[in-house]
């Protein structure tokens, strides 16, 4: 059924546009269309269709329903909701006081957050079409894995001792005054979850369009003008400091997933191992500094460290790992 | 007069917001005591997690999206 943006690709690029289809630029031309025309396809339907669903799914009732869990399955479904709860990047300071002054633990809320940006559907989504499921499934494990890991090691090392006092002191007083207000909703309409789906639709597309053409654009520059061999020569399984640097190269650049996945297309038809992608584009996605300077406003610089070296370790071992683990 | 807050740590929907309110005061010829409130703390104790939110004179009416025209109407003549 997508063969049909390859064959679309194909007629604008070699017919229209009359390229020749050996040369390195017209390669890059038809991996550009074919993928931008396929990406925005996509996403148009499947965000459509996934908001629809989860319409009555907001970031109060997940916290009222992670706030009476037991400590152990909560990191578990930390990173689950985290995974499945939409809520914007901006979003993120609100969203972790609400969940510490709920008294929810410091390490539950981090898995929510550490894997919010990881997964979400679009990134799904496209991973499924771009690098198929098995490579999606392994992504999706290995981000939840990520996520639950860090928040069982941050609560282990009471990690709540440097937060910003204001945000402490919120978080003891909750255990004296747990009363969440159980807002029930009324059931939505079909209208009601159409007009939401349309606000959502339009309010991811405008966020995320441009990050697409920019991702597929870098991911079509690698794929015609990158060699076939130069990266598996270069970085590959036999050199083991290509995962840590590889994750390293990641934190300056600031991207979402939506951007990062083209590239990790490309990246992974290059012949790069799989590990070394893995890490990359998690570093990319999951260890920005603006969104880290945010988090300065809820953590003493001492947890911000912490996070952010776990954050590298762990991205570095999930590396190491998959690139030695022979998966196909 | 109306104590209107805009709650939100100064992303584009909260400015907007804000813009909104102003836009729909005037154009009604109403003043308003319109303020945007960027703290962490401050938006936590209103009980917020999803920004951006807007308080009416202490009174948290909306939170998560920007308002539409009809609700803003309303809490300025309310």
């Amino acid at each position: 059924m997508l063969s049909v943006f390859s064959d679309f690709a194909s007629w604008l690029v070699y017919s229209i546009a009359g390229l020749h289809p050996d040369s390195k630029s017209a390669q890059s031309l038809h991996f550009f269309i074919e993928d931008t025309t396929k990406i925005f396809a996509l996403l148009i339907v499947m965000i459509y269709l996934i908001a629809l669903l989860r319409a009555s799914l907001n970031i109060e009732n997940v916290r009222n329903y992670l706030a009476k869990k037991h400590r152990g399955v909560g990191y578990f479904l930390g990173s689950i909701f985290g995974a499945i709860t939409p809520f914007c990047s901006c979003s993120s300071i609100p969203v972790f006081l609400g969940f510490t002054s709920a008294g929810i633990p410091v390490g539950i809320t981090m898995a929510f957050l550490l894997t919010s940006p990881l997964i979400n559907e679009v990134a799904v989504l496209l991973l499924l079409s771009l690098v198929g499921w098995e490579i999606t499934a392994i992504y999706v494990f290995t981000g939840m894995v990520v996520g639950i890991i860090g928040g069982l090691f941050l609560d282990t090392i009471h990690a709540e001792r440097w937060l910003q006092p204001f945000a402490l002191k919120a978080y003891q007083n909750a255990a004296t005054n747990a009363t969440l207000d159980d807002s029930v909703r009324p059931a939505l309409s079909l209208k009601e979850r159409h007009l939401f789906a349309k606000q959502e639709l339009t309010d991811i597309f405008l966020r995320v369009w441009k990050w697409v053409i920019i991702g597929v654009g870098l991911g079509a520059a690698l794929h015609g003008f990158v060699p076939d061999d130069w990266l598996q020569n270069n970085l590959g399984q036999n050199q083991w400091w290509s995962v840590p640097s590889a994750v390293l190269v990641g934190i300056p650049l600031y991207s979402n997933a939506t951007g990062i996945i083209p590239v990790m297309e490309s990246l992974i038809t290059k012949g790069l191992p799989l590990g070394t992608t893995m890490a990359f584009c998690m570093s990319t996605v999951a260890a920005s500094f603006p969104e880290f300077i945010l988090l300065k406003q809820v953590m003493q610089w001492k947890l911000l460290a912490t996070v952010f070296v776990m954050l590298l370790f762990a991205f570095t071992v999930v590396g190491w790992i998959l690139n030695f683990i022979p998966l196909t | 007069m109306k104590d209107i807050k805009v709650l939100g740590s100064g992303c584009a929907k909260c400015v907007k917001t804000a813009e909104l309110i102003q836009t729909i005061a005037d154009e009604k010829n109403i003043s308003i005591q319109l303020s945007k409130e960027t703290s962490p703390e401050v938006i936590m104790n209103f009980g917020v997690m999803s920004t951006p939110a807007v308080v009416v004179d202490n009174q948290v009416v909306h939170s998560g999206s920007i308002p539409d025209k009809a609700k803003i109407e309303s809490w300025i003549t309310g």
